[in-house]
């Protein structure tokens, strides 16, 4: 058994140490929101917060996360919908097929945390998951929002 | 029995809907369960629900991928409809309800542009004839005449008396009456709701991870499977060793799937992939082993001269017009195979009973997905279902081959009675596409001493997708999707230009690779042979690249009118900022104009950035503008993706890239700026989810031309030295 804090909460998994954090998350803790995009860290859909640390766990086995450390999924960005980020994309109407929107936004608010206010050259130094809809533009004016709402 | 008794349940309830007192089937699936739930919500018609709380659902036969089309939908019904935008959400029925009701809800195929423009029609009818018996069953109530009374956001107002109430307090009642014979479309210019930019009312759940996909699926005591295909095109399955990897943890069960696969079943997906990289397998590769991209390369060469071409379009004398031209041009453009790459991979989950067959899956066609449910589970149409799940992506992928349903049921039939989720691993992906097929033009045009285009011949050599997925759609053998934007007349795709003689014709050449319907399908080629070419012939007759279109286009306004409108705004004709240079292109396709005016700039070491792209779109009726800017934008991300990086590469009978490493993505910091002008003309319905695709490319490469001096004729440009010649 290993044990990973999610969200908050302490889950005892029985699972492989080289499986990756990924489909422990999807499948023995059963959270869906972080997707499976391509398993080899090129894509981003899989984004999580590895103590606020945009991290892309399909690549990352359980074996190398310490108990205390905190993982948040998309589940746990905000209780209500409500991190700036999600208002800003709900404003913008920026998902189309919304499959990559967990991890962008996951990206997103790591970019935040660390930079709050970030150029459109530092935006896209960081935002590079993969979106086969095209909704870059609408991602980048999203965070320009949510940066801009959070200086008030 | 039980089937059997579930099917005429099913049926029984739907039918009986208003008559028993407003039961209807809800369709919904939040949670991913399917079950068809019975709900105390009068059903006016199959379109419209009413719910006490005047929540007002709008069932839809076609699919949301992204596109839009779901708020589309419900934007035109609601309009017709009159109800409160703000109370309206939307179902799916399912495939197996659409035949139990004589296909009541139409055609559910969401492809070709066609989620909107093919079921406007219908779908407003639907909610106009629901608007009236609402109307009535009111007006029956005060025992008034019906035209006494008017509707405003699902509060119905008696004229004189001033009583009112509502849509939910009367739907019981409308759902009782007879539905009127003849409705009244209500003229777009009166539109309130449809042609408004309002909000998809599919957002906020793709925000916070509870949207349902396909892959996300969970039914009670499910297991998951990983499968591998021979990764030969054509090639069987000859053996594997079970043993080795039956103790491994998880693991359930290793199977065959059809003649060409095996997959293994354990308790969670990893543990079955884990399983199944250990499982030693032997293929058959069969008789395409030796199959390349040269050896397809030299098979469509040969076509580019060949004698036997199926005509798309003529007039005049070509040969005769290039024989006594004052100058000719030739080029050969090519196109390479490319793959849909959908963000979700392929998956599916089947539950296969001895009576039975359940299938939960993402699926562009719920119909033809119910269809290989029926045939793989060896049970009637009647005793199967399908569920529809949401689609991380489509793009074609998912809208008519559905041979992962086929081996999601087929592994289930081996395990009766447990719900299996088989999900197909990137790598599985990447290799069992059904790709953009592979094509090369030669083009040869004939320009008189005044440098005016006297003659065109354009030869497309390549695959047929219609050869290899619908043969029954050809037509004496000739391919007509394959002259998509190139055609003589019709609604759907017709040449702009006007050339005296002219000779558009194709050279059939199958390889043994599948081909499919990928985003904007055979116009993706047509658009840029033809557009880079116009550009080489406007360059080689002297003159302006916009000025040369538009003498040719004097019999097309509409195609004109697009051309003119990114020219304008983009400041064709007027300097470019300092190192960036212009490119246009125009088509038109799936029943819309488009044009685009691209702005590059190419470095010193030929690396090119994209700044800005200027795009036109006249779709007859826009039905919601902002949606219609989000499919221009995301047309961009996908046509430019395949032009910078996008090749299938064969070798040994196998495709080469497996995976986003080797078969790259645009990403944010190459998208380029985006302005759209949405200009709709009206009195016609195009389609709007793959049109500004097709001027992605050849927009690009023309700018690229003007930058460098360099004529790119096949892509993908991560292979083209851009440094100027």
């Amino acid at each position: 058994m290993v044990s990973l804090t999610i969200n908050g909460t302490v889950h005892e998994v029985d699972a492989e140490p080289d499986t990756p954090l990924l489909w422990v998350i999807r499948e023995q803790v059963g959270l869906t929101g972080t997707k499976y995009g391509c398993g080899v860290a090129q894509c981003g859909a899989c984004t999580v917060h590895l103590d606020g640390v945009a991290t892309r766990s399909c690549s990352l086995p359980i074996s190398a996360i310490m108990p205390e450390q905190k993982i948040v999924t998309i589940e746990g960005l905000s209780p209500d919908t409500s991190h700036p980020l999600q208002k800003a994309w709900l404003e913008l109407d920026v998902p189309q097929c919304g499959y990559c929107q967990s991890g962008q936004i996951m990206a997103a608010a790591a970019l935040l945390q660390s930079n709050p206010d970030p150029s459109d050259e530092d935006i896209v130094a960081e935002m590079t998951n993969i979106c086969r809809c095209g909704t870059y533009n609408r991602i980048k004016a999203a965070i320009r929002l949510a940066a801009e709402q959070n200086r008030g | 029995m039980t089937a059997a008794l579930d099917v005429s349940r099913r049926t029984f309830l739907v039918t009986s809907a208003a008559a028993a007192g407003g039961f209807a089937l809800g369709f919904n699936i939040p949670f991913g369960g399917g079950e068809a739930l019975a709900q105390a919500s009068p059903e006016i018609n199959a379109w419209v629900m009413v719910k006490p709380d005047e929540t007002v659902v709008v069932r839809v036969g076609r699919v949301e991928m992204g596109q839009g089309t779901l708020t589309g939908l419900a934007q035109l019904v609601a309009e017709e409809l009159e109800c409160d935008w703000a109370k309206v959400t939307t179902e799916y029925p399912t495939p197996g309800q659409n035949v139990a009701r004589s296909r009541v809800w139409g055609n559910f195929q969401t492809a070709g542009s066609r989620g909107i423009r093919d079921s406007h029609d219908y779908m407003r009818k639907g909610g106009a004839a629901a608007r009236q018996m609402l109307i009535q069953a009111a007006a029956n109530e005060w025992g008034v005449p019906a035209g006494e009374c008017s509707v405003a956001k699902g509060v119905i107002t008696h004229g004189s008396s001033g009583r009112t109430t509502t849509y939910g307090k009367v739907a019981d009642a409308a759902s009782k009456l007879e539905p009127p014979q003849e409705v009244q479309l209500k003229d777009p210019k009166d539109w309130t709701i449809a042609g408004k930019p309002v909000k998809r009312l599919d957002t906020v759940e793709k925000l916070n991870g509870s949207q349902i996909y396909s892959i996300d699926v969970k039914r009670p005591g499910m297991l998951n499977a990983a499968i591998k295909a021979c990764p030969v095109f054509g090639g069987k399955l000859k053996s594997f060793d079970a043993a080795t990897v039956e103790g491994m943890p998880g693991v359930k069960k290793v199977v065959s799937v059809g003649d060409n696969a095996v997959a293994v079943v354990a308790d969670t997906w990893w543990r079955a992939k884990t399983a199944l990289d250990a499982l030693p397998i032997e293929w058959d590769e069969g008789p395409n082993a030796g199959l390349s991209s040269e050896s397809i390369a030299e098979m469509l060469e040969e076509g580019l001269t060949a004698e036997q071409a199926f005509v798309g379009n003529q007039a005049g004398d070509v040969k005769a017009a290039i024989a006594g031209a004052a100058k000719t041009v030739e080029a050969v453009y090519g196109f390479p195979y490319q793959h849909h790459a959908t963000m979700e991979p392929m998956n599916a989950t089947a539950l296969w009973t001895n009576d039975r067959c359940e299938v939960w899956t993402a699926t562009q066609n719920a119909e033809a997905a119910l269809a290989t449910t029926a045939s793989a589970a060896g049970l009637p149409v009647g005793q199967c279902e399908v569920y529809r799940l949401n689609l991380g992506g489509g793009f074609g992928r998912r809208a008519t081959s559905h041979d992962f349903v086929r081996q999601a049921v087929l592994i289930a039939k081996q395990m009766p009675g447990t719900p299996i989720k088989m999900i197909w691993s990137r790598e599985e992906d990447m290799l069992h596409g059904y790709y953009h097929p592979v094509t090369q033009a030669r083009l040869v045009g004939a320009l008189d001493a005044d440098g005016n285009l006297t003659g065109l011949h354009m030869r497309i050599s390549g695959q047929s997708i219609l050869a290899t997925i619908n043969p029954q759609g050809l037509q004496n053998g000739r391919d007509p999707a394959t002259f998509q934007g190139l055609n003589p007349s019709g609604t759907e795709g017709v040449l702009g230009y006007t050339i005296p003689n002219l000779l558009i014709d194709h050279a059939m050449r199958n390889p043994p690779v599948p081909p499919g319907f990928w985003r904007g399908v055979n116009n993706n080629q047509n658009a840029l042979y033809l557009e880079s070419f116009m550009d080489e012939l406007a360059h080689a007759a002297g003159k302006d690249p916009l000025e040369f279109r538009r003498r040719l286009l004097v019999n097309h306004p509409k195609h004109l009118a697009v051309l003119n409108a990114v020219a304008e705004r983009a400041g064709w004709g007027t300097p470019a900022p300092q190192g960036v240079h212009r490119g246009l292109a125009q088509h038109m396709g799936y029943g819309s104009y488009v044009a685009a005016c691209a702005e590059v700039s190419v470095d010193d070491g030929g690396k090119l950035k994209i700044h800005r792209i200027v795009a036109a779109t006249d779709c007859g009726h826009a039905v919601n503008p902002q949606q219609i800017e989000a499919q221009i934008e995301g047309s961009f991300a996908y046509g430019l993706t395949a032009l910078l990086y996008g090749e299938i590469t064969l070798k040994d009978g196998k495709v080469e890239q497996e995976n986003f490493d080797t078969y790259q993505m645009m990403r944010m910091d190459e998208m380029p700026a985006v302005e759209s002008i949405v200009m709709p003309s009206g009195d016609f319905w195009g389609g709007v989810g793959e049109p500004t695709i097709f001027v992605a490319a050849p927009a690009v490469l023309n700018a690229i031309f003007a930058a460098t001096g360099k004529r790119i004729r096949s892509g993908p440009l991560m292979n083209a030295d851009l440094r100027r010649a």
